[in-house]
């Protein structure tokens, strides 16, 4: 499709935003995974496979898994922003292999926010 | 040399994307930078097809080659580990990686070990500046706030991984 | 209470040894005693990294942050802010400088003070995701710009004070219109994506992680300029940000907003990638020119500018990655948005790649104005280890460094250039107490030595010679008269020497002249590197009083220099020794000292 017009871009805003707010289809959540160089260097790609391998095996479909550039948080990376319905976003820092299989069981599961990871609530 | 072109694979894959080229002006480096991701190297013999095929003094060729630090003549590893000394990386201690890598692998310069499994590349920042010292191994695997004692490690997974083919 | 309020409050080494299982104890009691236990839930976490103020809490959901807490503020805490909802005011977060600042987490220092347009996109968007892009206002400003005339586009960006990202400042609205001035039939728009300043990273993270603004950024100059073509020159060392580019320049041509025709209006804009090898001296604007053209990257003398005559020859601007990526904010929100932010002279925000000795490395985006201090101290976290700070590198290999007395100096391009150094790209270097700034100069002379493309003579044979004078001084040798001879090289290069890589590369020599000229004189006429830095200068004795032959520097030590039985005291051989310093790191009881050379022989 090509975009034409003011009201042809409106349209994809629309759908971005749904992408954005996690609640695109029928998702009720998104899990993103800081993936710049700098993440990347500390582990990052470690901990999006743990992170799709632990919703897989606990049948969690619902949750949308993105990567995204350097939020800036060098010092505490990799980082992985949850967002699960209403809730405000919560970003996590120092994000391993273990800490990732913590975030999909108590946070994205049981519903705890992880405040030994926190870093910051909200990314805005 | 004209025959053997024709039929050596890399060659034909090499023809292929210049072939496909929108436009050729102004494509040498392009063009060396796709010889070397298929040759890993670049030596004479391909500068001089890439000469002939896209028709430029084959000095030219050479002097491209010779002016980035980016391409080589010889040969490197199989694993190219990129050790960062750029600012960051260098007032964080990044000579001391590069002396440990060196070390484990016993080689004094840029020559590739003597399985060619390694060959190490001392590098102006690899733009992960944040994660200092940092190195690359091969075009992906990063490894951020290093110390010296992590490497024999490091090295040993790659070694490991090679012994299972 | 309707709603649930959780309390964190951490168990990290540091805040148990301060007294923390009591507190805990302490507040659950008064939860109890108010029958809040099953409204109210306590939830202990690991560190969070602020051991200094423990025992620390956080109260979800308003994120309230209190710190130092004694068992004793339990009661309070639990009936003024868990019954009545009001914020404990005496026990709240206290910024470095002591005045009573942030409540929530979200107002801890390193997010306040950050004011995010060039990295507005970062860590929120998929970047491969044009869709998201376009969900934050994304090409709007595009589809803006095309419904004004190309004048009136270069007088928004005129008007913003928009000043080029990518070193030398110069006005970004300005470089347009003379370049849509220039008559031709053909324009192009380059961004130089070269980032040659080893310790800078912003550019790259910009491309990787949002790069539909660059795109965007491209697209608005080339209508600007009267350009169908741009180019970004990317680095070699940079394949994720080549990834996502070529990702994003996909998507922009399947929705149309790249390609013929764009937005219906007639305008038609195509952007292509090329990728550099590896030549510093690529970033400097004619150099990069040749080497899109597929040429060796050598400058040419100026002028003719590129304005007149660039690519193949034809009127051409060039920009750095941030210039671009700022450009639709500008468009969108309108120039008054962007010139609020910053000094008179340096309108809008910058974005850091703040790395070295500081305690939070990473990018950080502030005001124009904001001081060093704030940024290093404040955002970065300070120093780490206790060390003392000793200076900060901006600028790259064409900058200087910036000592401690001049912290409080307003980040703008002039009051940098009066210190000796330039904005550069962004790149900002912290150096504490064990840096060594005759070795920093070392560095970037080596630097620009190597890169020098040896096109004219006092740049490729007057950085080697500054370069050996300077290793002579690390290794010991050096005299004063090597010391004045670096200055009359430094002014000869500056003055004579062809593009900007020759005419800056003394700068880090000079500005560590000027402002450590007391290192230079250490190592020239005590001998001694007062950083304890320059391995020819310094050595490593073990104190027999300390040691307890553990045997751990034994056997970190490469070459075998280290001596002793278990159990007894340990020696290290000088003849054999290295300096590798890896008995130093390993040695757990601090025997193992770090100490002048000449001491070293003196005693021996
Ligand atoms: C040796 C040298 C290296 C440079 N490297 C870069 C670089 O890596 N990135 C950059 O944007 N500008 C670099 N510049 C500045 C460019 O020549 C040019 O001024 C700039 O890209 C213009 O864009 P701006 O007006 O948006 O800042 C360099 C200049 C010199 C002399
Ligand atoms: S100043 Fe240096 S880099 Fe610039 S043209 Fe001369 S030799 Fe080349
Ligand atoms: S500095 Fe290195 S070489 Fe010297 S004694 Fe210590 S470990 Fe051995
Ligand atoms: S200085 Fe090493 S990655 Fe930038």
């Amino acid at each position: 499709m090509k975009i034409k017009s003011l009201e042809d871009l409106e349209k994809i805003k629309e759908e971005g935003l749904k992408n954005l707010s996690g609640r695109q289809g029928k998702k009720r959540g998104r899990i993103t995974v800081a993936m710049g160089t700098c993440g990347i260097s500390a582990g990052a790609k470690d901990t999006l496979m743990t992170i799709i391998d632990e919703l897989d095996k606990n049948g969690i479909d619902d949750i949308a898994v993105v990567q995204s550039g350097c939020m800036g948080l060098c010092e505490v990376e990799p980082t992985v922003e949850v967002q699960i319905g209403d809730q405000e976003p919560v970003i996590y820092g120092n994000v391993g292999i273990e800490e990732a299989k913590r975030i999909v069981k108590e946070h994205v599961i049981g519903g705890r926010i992880l405040g030994d990871l926190l870093v910051k609530k909200s990314a805005q | 040399m004209e025959n053997q072109t024709l039929t050596d694979p890399k060659f034909a894959e090499l023809d292929e994307f210049i072939d496909n080229l929108p436009d050729k002006k102004g494509m040498l480096i392009g063009v060396l930078h796709k010889a070397q991701e298929i040759f890993g190297y670049l030596p004479a013999e391909v500068q001089h097809h890439i000469a002939q095929k896209l028709d430029i003094p084959e000095s030219t060729v050479f002097g491209v080659v010779t002016f980035y630090s980016f391409f080589t003549m010889k040969p490197r590893g199989k694993y190219q580990i990129k050790v960062c000394l750029g600012t960051a990386c260098y007032v964080k201690g990044g000579q001391k990686i590069s002396d440990r890598v060196k070390e484990e692998l016993g080689v004094t310069g840029d020559e590739p070990t003597s399985d060619g499994l390694f060959s190490v590349q001392e590098v102006r920042c690899l733009g992960a500046c944040s994660m200092a010292p940092v190195m690359l191994v091969g075009e992906r695997d990063f490894y951020g706030r290093l110390t010296p004692d992590k490497i024999p490690q490091i090295i040993e997974s790659y070694r490991r991984k090679e012994n299972k083919k | 209470m309707p709603l649930e309020n959780t309390i964190l409050i951490c168990a990290g080494g540091g805040c148990i040894s301060a007294g923390e299982i009591s507190v805990k104890e302490a507040l659950e009691n008064e939860i109890k005693k108010y029958a809040l236990d099953g409204v109210v839930k306590v939830v202990e976490t690991g560190c969070m990294d602020a051991c200094s103020l423990g025992p620390l809490m956080v109260i979800y959901p308003e994120g309230v942050f209190y710190q130092k807490l004694k068992p004793s503020d339990a009661k309070e805490i639990v009936e003024e802010h868990l019954l009545k909802g009001r914020v404990v005011q005496r026990l709240l977060y206290k910024g470095p400088s002591g005045e009573i600042k942030p409540r929530a987490t979200e107002e801890i220092p390193f997010f306040t003070r950050q004011v995010r347009i060039a990295t507005r996109n970062l860590g929120v968007i998929d970047p491969a995701s044009i869709e998201e892009y376009i969900a934050r206002d994304g090409y709007f400003a595009l589809r803006k710009a095309l419904s004004m005339t190309p004048e009136m586009v270069i007088e928004e960006i005129k008007k913003s004070g928009l000043r080029g990202r990518g070193g030398a400042g110069f006005p970004t609205g300005l470089k347009w219109e003379l370049t849509r001035k220039s008559k031709s039939d053909e324009k192009y728009l380059i961004c130089n994506a070269d980032e040659g300043d080893p310790g800078a990273f912003m550019d790259r993270s910009m491309m990787e992680g949002d790069p539909h603004s660059l795109l965007e950024g491209m697209a608005i100059g080339g209508y600007a300029i009267g350009a169908h073509q741009g180019y970004i020159y990317v680095r070699a060392e940079y394949p994720l940000a080549i990834e996502r580019l070529k990702i994003a320049i996909k998507q922009a041509r399947e929705y149309g907003l790249l390609g013929k025709d764009i937005f219906g209006s007639g305008f038609d804009f195509d952007v292509d990638l090329r990728i550099g090898a590896g030549a510093f001296v690529c970033g400097e604007e004619t150099a990069l020119i040749q080497s899109v053209e597929g040429k060796r990257g050598q400058p040419v003398q100026k002028p003719p500018y590129p304005a007149q005559s660039g690519l193949w020859k034809k009127p051409t601007v060039i920009n750095n990655v941030e210039t671009l990526v700022d450009v639709p904010y500008i468009i969108n929100k309108g120039w008054e948005a962007f010139a609020s932010i910053g000094t008179e002279k340096s309108k809008g925000t910058k974005v850091f790649a703040l790395v070295g000795k500081v305690n939070n490395t990473g990018l950080v985006e502030v005001p124009m104005g904001t001081t060093l201090r704030e940024l290093i101290f404040d955002i970065g976290g300070g120093i780490p280890g206790g060390k003392r700070f000793k200076a900060v590198q901006t600028g790259g290999p064409s900058g200087g460094c910036i000592p401690e007395e001049y912290l409080d100096t307003p980040i703008d391009y002039e009051s940098l250039t009066s210190l000796g150094t330039i904005m550069g790209s962004g790149g900002m270097i912290v150096m504490d107490e064990d840096t060594c700034m005759v070795d920093v100069a070392r560095f970037f002379l080596q630097f620009t030595a190597d890169e020098s493309c040896g096109k004219c003579t006092p740049c490729r044979e007057g950085t080697r010679k500054m370069l050996s004078i300077l290793d002579k001084i690390v290794e010991g040798n050096g005299t004063m008269e090597d010391i004045e001879r670096l200055e009359t090289l430094a002014v000869t290069i500056k003055d004579t020497a062809l593009c900007g890589l020759g005419q800056t590369a003394p700068n880090p020599v000079l500005s560590t002249l000027r402002y450590f000229r007391d290192e230079y004189e250490a190592h020239v006429k005590e001998k001694r590197c007062p950083a304890k830095s320059c391995k020819a200068l310094i050595a490593y004795r073990i104190d027999p009083a300390k040691c307890t032959g553990c045997t751990a520097c034994a056997r970190a030590c490469p070459t075998g220099a280290i001596t002793g039985e278990v159990r007894k005291v340990h020696t290290i051989d000088q003849e054999k020794c290295i300096k590798c310093g890896s008995c130093f790191e390993v040695c757990r009881f601090d025997a193992v000292e770090k100490l002048d050379a000449v001491e070293v022989t003196a005693d021996t």
